[in-house]
């Protein structure tokens, strides 16, 4: 009984920093995010108390940001899982585990050098001097990347991997190997293995790095704005915009409100239907 | 008659880098039977399995099931069927799909009302019935261990392999199991193979017993041959409990069963015709039920232990530690075997 206390108390003790930083960090930034979005701008920009619901009804004048956003975010985080995955796969099933590691380190490796560096080096390879020029000696003249949702598009790739193949790399390599002989003894072949065994159990992992990605992507304004130049913008760059430049500080809140709620919803839906249809959650928590 | 084999290993090894995991074995499973293979753990009995089963290559020699020879054939395409040692079950599937996974690999797939009813038939076979939507983490180690048995049993395997299916189960368990198992075995006619390192189970469950160290195959038999003429010391040893004394040439021992030997308080109390008698002090005494064991000094033979029946008790009198006591055997309990 007074141990039981005892734990909750200690229990709460522990969580309390994580308690703060949730409130002052993410709840209290959100409730004046809501409060300006009622706002009106004030004529030397910024913020004006007022209760008004224009700034969300004049949401479609960033329609194309929007969707820019929900159209590119979404297709990238797919691409990026397209990729990883047999990048994870070979890493956890055919290198052996004396590699394995050090070649894991080398697919996270980029992730920690500066992102704008990464970001210029794209520029330079999409640029007019760098692929098309390649594909013109070729004969395919005429291609533009840099600027395009293409080049946006392989950004993302490139970028969000080392993000990508860890989780799924972890969810693949703690699959029981025994679990494949089970399914080769029952009369499965190993492809049949892998759609029916492999893919579903490593499904979790696949969730998470989708989800860590697709947020990124969703908030992002840095890569849009290297490598979309301004013609392929994000959200992101709207509010960048908005806040620092056109000064539209209450506009640039109902942005941002309608950005949480559209992430929270995908979010919520994109988890119901990865864990929750084939009932992973038990599994991913063992 | 001649009658080909269900599984046959012919002169096969396999060896893991320096690690001898399997010797030169030849060995021939008869259609029908209940076969266990018995060892202490590391002695081969898992790779053996497994070789069968298809997840392991000998490194020479030639596994054959059905008169065919497995060589270069991949797991899913061999007759058999296994339990493994922690049922493997699909933790993302529920109980019907994870039995009915082996029909639905077959082409063309079976149709839906076949394949449920082929999951009832299965479940009530080994008396799950009602539990089709279950996750395998909502049952206990032994519904799980029935699961594992419904999932392979359900193909109809040409020989059901099972690698210790019962050794994480607790004592009571797995008393049922074993019978169950032993009925499962004869009303399907499916060929059995066992691996356990527990003697007990081979003997109670199995048509015979083939009894492995280090890798090789000491001796093959029914439970009593192996009990009765054990061809060494190792499987007297392993199978039931011996008694060892010095034997009469280099490298033999005289092997006595305890339960073959008589005990009395004196010689002349001990039975009529006995090979030999000895005078011994009690050591120790365990009360088992229907017997008592004692373990007894002589001062030339060393420690042994004798076993007493309760209904010869009232003859040969009960023993306390530090008693004196006469010990004796007929010629016939007395073994002489090689301990090589
Ligand atoms: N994949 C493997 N790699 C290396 N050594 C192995 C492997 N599998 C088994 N062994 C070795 O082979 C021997 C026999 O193992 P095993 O067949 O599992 O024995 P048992 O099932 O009788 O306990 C052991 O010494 C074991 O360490
Ligand atoms: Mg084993």
């Amino acid at each position: 009984m007074n141990d039981a206390k005892h734990s909750r108390t200690l229990t709460a003790l522990l969580l309390a920093p994580a308690g703060v930083f949730f409130v002052f960090l993410l709840v209290l930034p959100l409730l004046v995010m809501l409060v300006y979005s009622f706002g009106v701008r004030a004529p030397e920009g910024g913020y004006q108390a007022a209760f008004t619901f224009d700034n969300y009804l004049n949401l479609p004048a960033r329609g194309k940001a929007f969707t820019n956003t929900l159209l590119l975010a979404p297709l990238a985080t797919a691409l990026t899982v397209l990729f990883a995955y047999p990048m994870a796969y070979f890493l956890a099933v055919k290198v052996s585990p004396r590699w394995r590691n050090a070649m894991l380190v080398l697919v996270v490796a980029p992730f920690w050098t500066s992102q704008l560096l990464r970001y210029y080096a794209w520029m330079m390879i999409l640029g007019s001097k760098g692929i098309p020029s390649w594909l013109e000696w070729i004969g395919i003249a005429d291609v533009r990347l840099l600027n395009t949702p293409y080049a946006v598009l392989i950004g993302a790739v490139y970028g969000f991997l080392p993000l990508m193949v860890p989780p799924i790399f972890v969810s693949l390599e703690k699959l029981d190997k025994r679990l494949l002989e089970a399914s080769a003894d029952l009369g499965s072949k190993p492809w049949q293995s892998f759609l029916q065994i492999t893919l579903p159990l490593s499904l979790p992992g696949v969730a998470t790095g989708s989800m860590l990605v697709f947020i990124l992507l969703m908030g992002d304004y840095i890569l849009p704005q290297f490598l979309g130049g301004g013609k392929v913008y994000f959200i992101g760059n709207a509010l960048v915009d908005l806040f620092l430049q056109s000064r539209n500080w209450p506009f640039g809140a109902a942005v941002s409100i309608a950005l949480v709620i559209i992430m929270f919803v995908t979010m919520y839906f994109y988890m119901r239907f990865v864990l929750g249809k084939t009932d992973q959650r038990r599994v991913a928590m063992v | 008659m001649f009658e080909q084999p269900v599984i046959a290993f012919e002169n096969v090894t396999k060896t893991f880098g320096n690690v001898h995991a399997v010797v030169d074995n030849n060995l021939a499973v008869k259609a029908g039977e209940f076969l266990s293979i018995l060892g202490p753990s590391g002695c081969g009995k898992t790779t053996s399995l497994r070789m069968m089963a298809g997840f392991e290559q000998p490194s020479s020699g030639a596994v054959s099931i059905q008169g065919q020879n497995m060589t270069g054939v991949p797991a899913f395409l061999r007759p058999v069927n296994m339990v493994f040692q922690h049922y493997a079950l699909f933790p993302h599937l529920n109980v019907a799909d994870n039995v009915s996974y082996g029909l639905r690999q077959r082409r063309p797939k079976p149709a839906d009302a076949e394949l449920a009813k082929s999951v009832a038939d299965a479940l009530e076979m080994v008396r799950l019935s009602g539990y089709e939507k279950r996750r395998s983490y909502e049952l206990s180690g032994g519904q799980q261990q029935r699961v594992a048995l419904a999932r392979a049993l359900i193909n109809r395997p040409a020989v059901l392999l099972l690698d210790e299916p019962l050794a994480a189960l607790d004592r009571k368990l797995r008393r049922e199991m074993q019978i169950e198992l032993q009925n499962l075995q004869r009303n399907l006619g499916i060929t059995f193979l066992l691996v356990t390192h527990d003697q007990e189970e081979a003997l109670s469950m199995s048509d015979r017993v083939c009894v492995m160290r280090e890798g090789r195959i000491v001796q093959i038999g029914s439970p009593r041959e192996l009990y009765d003429k054990p061809i060494n010391s190792y499987v007297a040893g392993f199978v039931g409990k011996a008694n060892f004394f010095v034997g009469p040439k280099a490298d033999t021992v005289l092997c006595v069963r305890p339960e073959l030997l008589e005990i009395s308080a004196t010689r002349k109390t001990l039975p009529q015709g006995l090979a030999d008698a000895f005078d011994v002090t009690v050591l120790n005494r365990i009360f088992l039920g229907e017997h008592t064991e004692y373990l007894v000094r002589h001062e030339s033979l060393g420690d042994f232990t004798v076993l007493s029946p309760r209904k010869s008790e009232h003859a040969s009198g009960v023993f306390d530690i530090g008693d004196k006591a006469a010990v004796g055997w007929h010629k016939s309990a007395a073994q002489i075997l090689t301990t090589t």
